[in-house]
């Protein structure tokens, strides 16, 4: 029988995943809340995302995750599906694509979480 | 001698042939959108641990006429990423069983965009409560 | 008696022994309301070109034979009705994402070696002797693999599968659906045995879950379910590994 290699892809596709549902669950409210409503003055009270009240936030320990989880798995999950459509489109750069996305995803990460515990608990 | 020479068509455009593939590209594309959301957010957090001034110069960015169409944008994409990612439930979730009956596809779609509608909502609204 | 009535087909020909690529070639076909797209192609075989190579048998959706993509979609020939393309042509190519052996007739052999790789067949759980009498299934454990024996081969989710077409080794639809099949049958023990196919570089991880496949598949399997639900259980055996020391690929 052939021997077969096992794909490492549940690793990209777990993290593809958790940030596709993330995005679906919230992503929509979260741009109304940020780039709309907040800069427009909309809805919301004044001062929602001043200074004090987001460095509490991301201060905070809940704060501090759902901050991370947002940026991280957003990433990881359009990296994930641009990575598939570079190959859907013809384009099978291979290594140096998927260094390229996943690569962007992890350097994003890595700055998220490296501000999140720089601004302290 | 075989005269056997399978043909092998090329893949070039194939997500042109058909609309089932055209509205599967469209939605797979939404990936931009997420990411530069999250590009966004990244430079926020950036300039949050950078303090006030940089924070404040962040806000004031947001303000702009480009940003604010920029984020219009954003919300049309990911919001219809949102209803794409519910669509394909029925497709990607293990059968649900209820009282022996499996659940109907449009009830697993029904309930997506329920607790996405529940999710949105208690979002702002405890944003709201937060802030005030 | 109503005048009759003539439709034009275009049908994607090659001959290997001829030509170097396919060409379309047009037919002037005198059809009535309840002439299948597969009885156009009769016509054409018995009245203007003999040569006209196609898949066909049983005439009534059971055998699978005669797939072929009409008007761009991957259908059963025989269930297709000329009158619902009327007066527009109609277009007829064989399968998509196959190598083209003849005309209509596309090479199957890498399918069915893929049916053979995912074992089709009950490798039971537990072995049990004669006088120990049948393997016991309730009729709930019968609807849990049910809808997955329904598979009659036809191969259109394959021809509706870009992922397949981009990457012809990805074991695809059909075989994942088989697979399952028996993964969910409760008589059987073998889905250790499948883990390693399934978690493979072949295997489901291929599918960027398109649908498409469940969308055309004329006896309602729903491969794609097939092949998005053993993502989770490769996924789970991926990271679940670690814990337990046997099972899966290498």
């Amino acid at each position: 029988m052939k021997t077969r290699k096992r794909s490492n892809a549940p690793i990209f596709w777990g993290l593809f995943g958790a940030g596709g549902m993330l995005s679906a669950l919230f992503g929509p409210a979260l741009v109304f809340i940020t780039g709309l409503a907040v800069p427009l003055g909309l809805l919301l009270p004044q001062g929602t995302m001043s200074y004090p009240k987001m460095l509490a936030f991301a201060q905070n320990f809940i704060g501090k995750g759902f901050i991370f989880a947002v940026i991280a798995l957003f990433m990881w999950h359009a990296v994930h599906r641009i990575y598939h459509s570079l190959h859907e489109f013809g384009i099978h750069a291979g290594m140096g694509a998927k260094l390229l996305c996943y690569g962007s995803a992890f350097v994003g990460t890595v700055i998220s979480a490296v501000v999140l515990l720089g601004v302290g608990f | 001698m075989s005269k056997r020479k399978p043909y092998v068509r090329s893949m070039d455009g194939w997500w042109k042939k058909n609309p089932f593939f055209v509205e599967y590209v469209i939605h797979e594309s939404t990936a931009l959108f997420v990411l530069a959301y999250a590009v966004t957010l990244l430079v926020g957090l950036i300039r949050l641990g950078q303090g006030e001034a940089a924070w404040n110069g962040w806000l004031a960015a947001l303000q702009s006429p480009g940003a604010l169409v920029f984020h219009l944008a954003l919300l049309v994409a990911i919001a219809y990423h949102a209803y794409t990612w519910f669509k394909i439930m029925p497709i990607t979730l293990p059968p649900i069983r209820v009282g022996g009956e499996k659940l109907s596809p449009c009830a697993i779609i029904t309930g997506g965009l329920v607790a996405a509608a529940v999710a949105s909502l208690g979002l702002i609204v405890l944003v709201w409560r937060i802030a005030a | 008696m109503s005048e009759q009535k003539f439709i034009e087909i275009e049908v994607l020909r090659y001959k290997p022994e001829s030509d170097e690529a396919p060409h379309s070639e047009v037919y002037k076909v005198p059809f009535t309301d309840d002439m299948s797209v597969l009885q156009g192609a009769q016509y054409i075989k018995d009245n203007f070109d003999g040569s006209l190579t196609y898949r066909w048998s049983c005439r009534m959706a059971i055998c699978g034979s005669c797939g072929m993509m009409i008007n761009g979609v991957p259908k059963l020939s025989c269930e297709t009705f000329i009158r619902d393309y009327y007066p527009n042509r109609i277009t007829i190519e064989a399968l998509a994402h196959f190598p083209i052996e003849k005309d209509l007739v596309v090479d199957l052999s890498g399918f069915i070696e893929k049916l053979e790789s995912v074992q089709p067949y009950i490798i039971p759980a537990e072995k049990r002797s004669l006088d120990q009498g049948e393997y016991i299934q309730t009729p709930a454990q019968v609807q849990d693999y049910m809808q997955f024996t329904s598979c009659i081969n036809c191969t259109l989710c394959y021809a509706a599968c870009p992922q397949f077409g981009l990457n012809p080794d990805f074991i695809g639809p059909g075989a994942m659906a088989l697979l399952h099949r028996y993964n969910m049958d409760s008589r059987d023990g073998g889905a250790e045995q499948r883990m390693e196919l399934v978690a493979s570089e072949e295997g489901v991880f291929n599918c960027s879950a398109v649908g498409y496949c469940s969308e055309v598949c004329p006896k309602h399997v729903d491969p794609a379910n097939a092949v998005n639900i053993n993502k989770t259980n490769a996924a789970k055996d991926y990271f679940l590994r670690f814990l337990s020391p046997k099972g899966g690929a290498k």
